[in-house]
């Protein structure tokens, strides 16, 4: 069956059809990691958006219920260059198009994607709509031009718990977890660090959190515009001083907010596995995954924080601590999944970080 | 961490000459490794014995010693330059082991030298194996259970331990030599014995078989600071069991999760820092169990190797050269991306094509080798292609073996349909070099994937993949063959043709599957405007901006291709490494390339093989990464539209498309056509030398045995025969009766009208000359003339030869240089010319007239200092000799020999008598003051251990009997004792040369072989008996090289062999650099005629 791309330039791709047969829309970006593209499919951080995967073969290794960020796949779309006719790993379960229709994932093959990317490198993220019912490149674009734009756009809520839940009851320190859509690998490297580790939604209050006495806080990754999930800027506010914090990704653009920074989007992102980030205290550099369209502004924040990490690539800001309280964060990914993980040590940091609170 | 400041001076080795094993990739990173240091400021000394390598040429280092790869040469050269540290690192195991074993002979201590990149300790954690399974133990990663043996008998106690099968690894060795798997008890007898006699330190480790496993690679890096990063990862095609080197390779890995390949590279991590790999990339092998993922680590080379080599081209990322960085103290982070020149290199590679490595073998030159493919390496060169498929990067390969394969089949040259079903499935269990096809063949005849899986172990993905080509092509032929509906039209509809462009699928199979031909197929594809569009390797997949223009074919929308406006001039490369085509020809490529960017012309490389130094993305102006075939050659000149196009250096392969590139209209540089014509076509080459008066060897050519049988009779025997078809010597056989005749006519050519064979007098004991001469039309000036050691009839390639002549009057030298500038004017040369003649009593024929770059290209310009491809490239482009200040022929004033290293190690039981048929594989030269003491260095960098004392075996055919005697005297004299067979011994006896009567292997024991074995013999002197060797006589030859024992097979290289044993005992040789030979050279002014150093340099 056939699909088409149309991006909100006007230009399209088109290819063939696989994954749930329907339409669309997102933003579309994409991600250099050569492997991982079930994380990248679970990962709530990419709700909104279409994912374009730069190496040709996907689907080669199929899926297995192991390797996911979340229950289902998040993505809204998925573009590769050429499906595997056949799956071969010893942990496969089922293909990817089966398991992308089975979740309605609308997924197109077939597509010069490294145009694409060279498109969305040039010309910014942009929005596009996948479409294996319209395949008439005008009447999408118009569909396309009146879907949401990122900016501004608050998904947090939407792929947030909606119950407080402990995703392990035992452990050493008590940490507390906001759910902005966090990914199961965050939730598994505190559990390895011997955490105790709750869950809480992202609509919960300071005072929700505070009341449970955790010993520390993650302000988790998740998808959208960090500028409009307000609710969780202002409640996070009344917690700064009050226990160690620790943001990732989304959390960290949040945090960044809540300690009066700013932050702009990035033109067409980091999404990948392979950015070198610096440790500005060490020297050391970690090869890290990266998944985020918008950045915090490191000189909006210089006051307060010092700047602990930057993106080697472009010297974007990768992470921050707070000068006098005990507040850290990573703009990567450090539990991986997909990706290096070269920088899960950071973990260790947050848990020593909380255990010298005490 | 900036630059180191203690170093100044840096000692680089290289690898030596080109062997199975070790080819050209060294030269690629040995030249990285100098242009990058001198770019740093540091000085550089580089030991290397092989002459045909860029990084031997004198601008790439201060101090350039093209000296034996010993110890006691690496302690001369420290006692004369004083560096401060050695890179062992960029040459291969070579230097890996010289450095090793300086270090524990005292040598760098003495000198107070330091080695730099990994220290000893290093490199003895990676290469024993015992300590090596000792080091990934402690960091908890699994290795195969394994134990180590001195003897024979520890070594099948270990078996009865681990069971059967299992893989036996000599230590301290070349790619694997002397390993194998056994499956049974007379097979780990042969192997180990051999392993143990092989390895440096008598050691062999047995190991538990992980056979049929799946095969990665990562390529690691390492800074002084402790980053560590992934450059490239690689998964086998082919299982565990085959050497890397055998199998074809695919990067990226295709069938790991990102978890199960997040753990090979966290272990591959901990595996260069528990090594101790301080900076530099290592290569670092893992198995995985494709039931259960169990993952085992196999081996770790802490030094750049042929994978990295190939990591290199297939990510971008010049392994070797930031190697070289970090080992003077710069850390990832501070050195810049080349490509996208805003980013650091402290980050990990991402493509978005796909690789694929196929190796070439060159079994068809060994007949009596074992062709089965093992853990032990044969193959001698590969070639790689990238597409944006799996599917499209094979095909693009196999096109590009130079195997007369057009892709995966469909091509009118599957033999491989042609076997039974149960051949076939022997062909799948048996790893051999042609499995691919077979495979193809097996899905082609509707074996399931399951079943092809079970036979051969290959991932199913893999076969998936070829499944789909093949469903493809059968479909197209059954719905659009000419043949089968002879339809009318314009073919298959574009989307059709579209999806086998992308399939990877050339023109010529096309043409094949729908019977049309070639043109016709490219004639549609231009209606249609179905073009080939060209993609960047950018490091990146397009994340940054590429500056540098490294560029695949493949079948998209987008075109990345820019135009620029500059004077273009394209260079047609080599191909693959094989026998007969090797590093010499890249040699020439490059000069061509540096010689047209001084005169400001853009460069255009178009080649296949991943080991040179022409890929590198910095030597071109533009690199265009393609099989060498007339479509693919075609599709870049449509693209890019070059003044002209050189085919003269890359040897036969590019040559051999110049009729087609001609025909096409494209504007081919240097020697007209016509001319090359005239050189090739035998009658009009006799009707030039009739008028020239020069005599040839009698000559005749047949299409039919009768017409072959008349000829050899009236030139009279014994006659060299040879399919006119064919270079590089192969199928070329000297015959001495009509019996061999009628063989070589029936099974080893069919001669036909179109394809005649050549039958010339063979000129026996004469001597065999070879010149390479330079003209621009204008003047003619000889580059150097060379004396065979071997007698004619032993391959150009093959002979070891001596600059200036040695033993020829000068009256025959003047007349043979005097021929050559006749005939070079006669042919209106533009650019090299090389001709082989043959000198018999007082006579000059010639034997050839090759108007092009030859092997000997290299060689002679560095023993007369002159880069003559340079030279010649400059010459096509329009400058005179004149302007370039080369117009006299240069005296080097001392003695240059090369000569060549063969591959007979490899395949045992292999004859290595030399012949017509070109067998070696590389080539090394020996420079001194006299003949005896450079024919020594020769010897000695082509690995024979020439003895100071102890016995000769000498046993030689009746003819050189009487040769033999004054020979054995001077062994005599200078202190050997001599043993010999009853017909050889009783001639000497006759001469009152003393000598020890042995059985011959038939008559009994104790004999030579006992001897051998029991170390009683230190040099043998063999000449075969006849045109047949004796089965006993390739016994005692075949086991000299197991042994390592030197030997000699002819009798001008017995003399030879003499004067360097002379030389030997004599004084101690010294050392001396190519930068000072060429300063105390008179009537050259180096520097002129390079014109200054080359911008690159």
């Amino acid at each position: 069956m056939k699909a088409i791309l149309v991006l909100e330039d006007g230009s399209y791709f088109e290819g063939r059809a696989f994954g749930y047969s329907g339409e669309k829309f997102g933003e579309v970006v994409f991600n250099t990691s050569i492997t991982g593209y079930q994380e990248i499919l679970t990962d709530p951080s990419y709700k909104g958006q279409i994912v374009c995967m730069t190496y040709p073969h996907i689907g080669n290794y199929g899926v297995n219920s192991e390797d996911i960020e979340f229950a289902h796949p998040q993505v809204e779309g998925f573009v590769v260059r050429e499906l595997s006719p056949l799956v071969s790993n010893w942990r496969a379960e089922e293909d990817l198009d089966s398991y992308l229709e089975k979740y309605k994932i609308t997924g197109i093959e077939g597509v010069d994607t490294r145009e694409l990317t060279r498109k969305i490198r040039i010309k910014g993220a942009m929005r596009g709509g996948i479409s294996s019912v319209d395949l008439n490149p005008k009447s999408l674009l118009e569909r396309v031009l009146q879907s949401p734009q990122m900016v501004g756009r608050n998904l947090a809520c939407e792929v947030s718990c909606t119950q407080p839940y402990y995703f392990q009851e035992e452990g050493e320190v008590e940490i507390a977890v906001w759910d902005c859509g966090v990914k199961k690998s965050i939730l598994q490297m505190l559990a390895k660090n011997n955490c105790r580790v709750k869950v809480y939604p992202v609509h919960s209050s300071g005072e929700d959190i505070l009341k449970d006495k955790p010993q520390g806080l993650l302000v988790s990754n998740g998808p959208g515009d960090p500028a409009a999930v307000i609710h969780v800027i202002t409640e996070l506010k009344k917690l700064l001083g009050k226990l160690p914090i620790f943001g990732i990704c989304l959390g960290h653009q949040i945090l960044g907010l809540a300690l009066g920074g700013k932050t702009y989007k990035l033109k067409f992102g980091h999404h990948g596995g392979n950015h070198p980030v610096k440790d500005l205290n060490t020297g050391k550099i970690d090869i890290t995954a990266q998944n985020h369209g918008f950045c915090v502004d490191p000189d909006s924040i210089s006051d307060c924080c010092q700047i602990t990490h930057i993106n080697l690539y472009d010297k974007t800001l990768e992470g921050f601590r707070h000068k006098k309280m005990p507040i850290m964060a990573v703009q990567y990914h450090p539990e991986a999944g997909p990706g290096p993980n070269d920088a899960k040590h950071i973990f260790k940091e947050f848990v020593d970080m909380v255990k010298n609170n005490a | 961490m900036p630059k180191r400041t203690d170093i100044r001076k840096i000692l680089i080795i290289g690898s030596g000459p080109i062997v199975i094993g070790q080819a050209c990739e060294f030269d690629y990173s040995g030249t990285q490794a100098c242009k990058a240091l001198r770019q740093e400021g540091f000085e550089i000394v580089l030991l290397n014995s092989n002459p045909a390598t860029i990084m031997t040429d004198p601008e790439f280092a201060d101090r350039t010693y093209i000296e034996p790869i010993t110890v006691e040469v690496l302690d001369r050269i420290l006692e004369r330059e004083k560096p401060d540290a050695i890179l062992p690192t960029l040459g291969g195991q070579t230097a890996l082991n010289v450095a090793v074993k300086a270090h524990d002979e005292g040598v760098l201590k003495r000198h107070k030298v330091k080695l730099i990149g990994a220290n000893e300790e290093a490199i003895r954690k990676a290469e024993d194996r015992e300590l090596f399974k000792k080091a990934m133990e402690k960091i908890g990663l699994e290795v195969p259970r394994s134990d180590k043996a001195y003897t024979l008998k520890e070594a099948r106690a270990i078996v009865e331990r681990l069971g059967f099968p299992v893989i036996i690894r000599p230590s301290f060795t070349l790619g694997g030599t002397g390993g194998g798997i056994a499956y049974n008890w007379e097979e780990f007898d042969e192997i180990a014995q051999r392993g143990l006699s092989l390895s440096m330190i008598n050691e062999i480790l047995i190991e538990e078989s992980v056979i049929g496993w799946k095969e990665f690679e990562l390529e690691v890096m390492r800074d002084l600071k402790d980053n560590v990063v992934i450059i490239c990862s690689i998964e086998n095609f082919d299982p565990m069991g085959i050497h890397t080197g055998d199998s074809i390779t695919v990067a990226p890995a295709q069938t790991l999760t990102d978890k199960e390949y997040q753990r090979m590279r966290d272990a591959a991590i901990a595996c260069i820092r528990e090594i101790g790999v301080e900076t530099g990339g290592s290569n670092i092998q893992f198995a995985v169990n494709p039931e259960d993922g169990r993952m085992v680590i196999i081996e770790m080379n802490p030094r750049v190797s042929r994978s990295s080599a190939l990591a290199s081209k297939a990510t971008g990322f010049p392994i070797a050269k930031i190697a070289a960085k970090l080992a003077v103290g710069y850390t990832l982070d501070e050195i810049p991306n080349d490509i996208t020149k805003k980013t650091p290199a402290s980050f990990e590679p991402v493509i978005d094509y796909c690789v694929v490595k196929i190796p070439r073998w060159a079994f068809e030159k060994f007949p009596q080798a074992d062709s089965t493919l093992t853990t032990q390496m044969k193959s001698v060169g590969e070639v790689m292609a990238i597409g944006r498929t799996f599917k499209e990067a094979l095909q693009k390969g196999l096109r590009s073996l130079e195997i007369g394969r057009s892709g995966l089949g469909y091509d009118g040259k599957e033999t491989e349909r042609s076997v039974s079903d149960e051949e076939l499935r022997k062909k799948l269990i048996i790893p051999n070099g042609d499995r691919i096809f077979y495979i193809k063949e097996a899905l082609r005849r509707g074996m399931d994937i399951d079943e092809i899986y079970e036979l051969t172990r290959v991932d199913k993905w893999f076969l998936a993949q070829i499944n789909q080509i093949v469903i493809f092509a059968e479909e197209l032929r059954q719905k659009y063959s000419y043949n089968l509906f002879s339809q009318k039209g314009e073919g298959p509809p574009y989307e059709v043709l579209y999806k086998a462009k992308q399939y990877g699928f050339s023109d010529r199979q096309l043409a094949h599957i729908l019977g049309k031909d070639e043109d016709e197929i490219r004639r549609w594809r231009e209606d249609k405007n179905l073009q080939c569009v060209y993609k960047l390797v950018d490091t990146c997949a397009a994340e940054f901006e590429a500056y540098t223009p490294y560029y695949y074919s493949t079948y998209e929308r987008e075109n990345e291709a820019r135009h620029t406006k500059k004077k273009k001039i394209a260079i047609l490369g080599g191909g693959p490494n094989r026998i007969g085509q090797g590093i010499e020809f890249d040699y020439c490529c490059v000069h061509a390339v540096f010689a047209l960017r001084e005169l400001g012309y853009e460069t255009i490389m178009i080649n296949s093989n991943p080991e040179t130094v022409s890929t590198d993305y910095d030597t071109a102006d533009k690199l265009y990464f393609e099989p060498l075939t007339k479509e693919d050659v075609l599709n870049i000149i449509h693209q890019e539209r070059p003044e002209g196009i050189i085919v003269q250096f890359g040897g036969q392969t590019p040559l051999n498309l110049s009729v087609p590139l001609r025909e096409a209209g494209v504007n081919i540089l240097g020697t007209s056509a016509d001319s090359i014509d005239r050189a090739e076509d035998r009658r009009r080459f006799k009707q030039l030398l009739e008028k020239l008066d020069i005599h040839q060897p009698p000559n005749g050519t047949a299409t039919n045995l009768e017409e072959a049988k008349r000829i050899a009779h009236e030139i009279g025997y014994p006659v060299l025969l040879r399919p006119s078809y064919v270079l590089g010597g192969r199928a070329m056989e000297i015959v001495y009766d009509d019996e061999d005749l009628e063989r070589f006519m029936k099974y080893a050519v069919q001669a036909s009208e179109e394809h005649p064979v050549l039958i010339d007098k063979y000129l026996e004991d004469s001597i065999e000359v070879d010149v390479d001469m330079i003209a621009d039309g204008r003047i003619q000036i000889i580059g150097g003339v060379m004396e065979h050691i071997e007698e004619a009839g032993v391959h150009s390639g093959d002979s070891a030869m001596v600059l200036p002549p040695y033993s020829l009057p000068d009256e025959i030298v003047d007349k043979i240089k005097q021929y050559t500038i006749a005939m070079a004017r006669e042919l209106n040369i533009v650019g090299l010319m090389n001709v082989q003649y043959a000198v018999k009593e007082d006579t000059i024929y010639v034997l050839e007239v090759n108007p092009r770059a030859s092997r000997t290209i290299p060689f002679v310009s560095k023993a007369i200092g002159v880069p003559l491809a340079k030279l010649a490239a400059k010459i096509m482009a329009g400058e005179r000799l004149k302007t370039l200040g080369f117009t006299k022929e240069v005296d080097p004033g001392y003695i240059a020999v090369k000569e060549s290293v063969f591959p007979f190690n490899r395949f045992p039981g292999v004859d290595i008598i030399l012949g017509p048929e070109m067998k070696s594989t590389g080539e090394v030269m020996g420079i001194d003051t006299d003949f005896g003491k450079a024919y020594l260095k020769s010897q000695i960098a082509a690995g024979q251990n020439l003895p100071t004392q102890g016995q000769v075996f000498v046993s030689v055919k009746n003819k050189d009997k009487r040769k033999i005697v004054f020979i054995a005297k001077r062994l005599k004299d200078l202190g050997f004792s001599l043993v010999a067979t009853s017909g050889t011994a009783k001639v000497l006896k006759k001469h009152g040369v003393s000598v020890r009567t042995i059985y011959k292997i038939q008559e009994g024991r104790p004999n030579v072989l006992d001897l051998m074995k029991n170390r009683e013999i230190q040099l043998i002197i063999n000449t075969p008996s006849g045109k047949v060797s004796r089965e006993h006589e390739v016994k005692i030859r075949s086991h000299a090289v197991q042994y390592g024992i030197p030997i000699v097979t002819t009798i001008p290289g017995a003399q030879a062999t003499v004067n360097a044993l002379e030389s030997l005992l004599g004084e101690q040789f010294s050392v001396k650099s190519l930068q000072e030979y060429h300063r105390e050279m008179k009537g050259v002014d180096y520097a002129r005629v390079t014109r200054g150093r080359n911008d690159s340099a």
